[in-house]
């Protein structure tokens, strides 16, 4: 049988990462006391809101800064692409990867491009960057998947979809402090979820969100790729899977076999809500903050119309130099301020006058 | 200037904190004017501020001008960086009463200005509470 992996000419790793989180927190009580009038259980506990100076292009920026200060050996006009994956970049014409190039000196001479798949663009621009290296168009590549998430206002997803994301910068296996082990995707053409063009919220399709499209996906994904490797669960000290609330990714790691303590160090979704494209990144950022030498790590995210990518990472030495260049995941998790449903609903341009 | 055109040439001081260096004398320079102020050497030699410093003065705007009204109330501040120029500059993850003289600042990339819903964003420096 032909082989599912996505294949490199030459081993490739992740050189640098670098996540951001923004400051300001809406608590879930705060959502569900204009709405449900408090009444029920929440999804997330809280979760993370951009500024009003903030989008998709500045979240970008600081993820890739700090990306940048964890390989200092990189010279930013050495990256030959800067891609960014999100769903919701601030112009519909204009890419926000030319404002990020231009912002890390990485301009001109550098592939610029913006990816979409609802949660999984950032994923989707990881995996191009594998191959963009891997094939030796460049020395270095950069991938970013960051969002800031509307939900309709009342709508379930308003307890979860948050503001946030992470950048990595791909490049030579020799240089990296996690080796790509293998990759590929899994995608069908699946109705769970969609926002037509000039829409500002999303439709989602009811019974199409669990079973058919995240759990489907993800586990395909998953076990191709375990099974191409000639891994299983129990080789992985830790697994980061896309968390569009808490329950989601409990559950498909037990489906896939993986114990609690393994998806404890990536699972933020509770502190943080759903970051869409930055979610599952911005999982791994806190995973490889923490992780020793030597250690396995499987990364699978999820994208709704639908699609999964999984990735198995081996880190290495030089993992342990680097992650104290540039503030941690958990330093912009602790960093926080709580707003009110007023603040979000103008932070985040909700009221139109 | 459009703000456009403007924001374009001065893209590379406002998006990444880059100046001058005089290699007469040392003096770091900004924003860039390509005559070192000190020795008034000709100095082009870009050079890249770290972003590091510290609030030297502020004044908070409730009424803001056109443009900047979705950011407002802001704090303006003049903020000496550590390599010596002082810039004039917006603070933001800040709360206005949390803003002091000597506050340690780092510069973030962030909008500076919407030209309403259809026009262009203006991305450039601000300065926020230092982390870590
Ligand atoms: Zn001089």
């Amino acid at each position: 049988m032909e082989s599912r992996l996505l294949r490199t000419d030459r081993p490739v790793g992740i050189i640098g990462y670098g996540a951001y989180i923004p400051r300001y927190r809406l608590p879930a009580a705060e959502v569900a006391r204009i709405w449900t009038g408090g009444e029920g259980e929440t999804p997330v506990t809280e979760k993370a809101v951009a500024g009003p100076d903030e989008d998709v292009v500045t979240i970008s920026i600081e993820a890739a800064r700090n990306a940048l200060a964890r390989a200092p050996h990189v010279d930013p006009a050495l990256i030959r692409a800067v891609w960014v994956g999100s769903e919701s970049h601030p112009y519909a014409v204009k890419p926000t990867s030319t404002i990020l190039a231009e912002a890390i000196g990485a301009t001109p001479y550098v592939q610029a491009g913006d990816w979409e798949f609802a949660c999984k663009a950032g994923t989707e621009a990881l995996q191009a960057a594998i191959g963009f290296v891997g094939s030796g168009m460049g020395r270095y590549a950069l991938a970013v998947g960051a969002d800031t998430a509307q939900g309709r206002p009342g709508d379930a997803l308003e307890y979860t979809a948050a503001s946030g994301g992470a950048a990595y910068i791909v490049g030579p296996a020799e240089e990296a402090l996690a080796v790509v082990e293998g990759s590929l995707s899994y995608v069908t053409d699946t109705p769970d979820f969609w926002r037509r063009a000039y829409q500002r919220y999303p439709s989602h399709g009811g019974r199409f969100t669990g079973e058919p499209a995240y759990f489907k996906h993800i586990t395909e994904a998953a076990r191709a790729l375990m099974e191409a490797l000639g891994t299983s669960s129990a080789d992985y000290d830790y697994a980061v899977f896309h968390q569009p609330n808490v329950k989601f990714p409990q559950t498909v790691a037990r489906q896939l076999g993986f114990k609690p303590e393994q998806i404890g160090a990536g699972l933020l979704a509770d502190r943080i809500g759903n970051t869409y494209a930055g979610s599952a990144l911005v999982g791994l950022t806190a995973v490889l903050d923490q992780a020793r030498p030597g250690q396995r790590i499987l990364l699978v995210s999820f994208g709704s119309g639908a699609g999964s990518d999984a990735l198995s990472l081996r880190t290495t030495e030089a993992l342990l130099e680097r992650q104290g260049r540039a503030p941690t995941t958990g330093d912009y998790v602790a960093r926080r301020t709580v707003i009110d449903y007023g603040l979000y609903v103008r932070f985040r341009g909700k009221l139109l006058v | 200037m459009s703000l456009p055109s403007k924001n374009w040439r001065l893209r590379n001081q406002r998006y990444r904190l880059v100046g001058e260096i005089c290699e007469k004398c040392g003096t770091p320079i900004f924003p860039p004017r390509d005559v070192c102020p000190e020795c008034e050497a000709p100095a082009q030699t870009p050079y890249v501020f770290s972003g590091r410093g510290e609030v030297y003065s502020y004044s908070t705007v409730y009424h803001p001008p056109a443009g900047f009204e979705k950011y407002a109330p802001y704090t303006v501040a003049l903020v000496r960086l550590e390599e010596g120029p002082m810039v004039t500059a917006q603070l933001t993850d800040v709360a206005p009463e949390e803003v002091h003289i000597g506050m340690p600042v780092e510069m973030v990339t962030r909008q500076l200005q919407e030209e309403g819903e259809e026009g262009v964003i203006a991305y450039g420096y601000k300065f926020r509470p230092r982390m870590g």
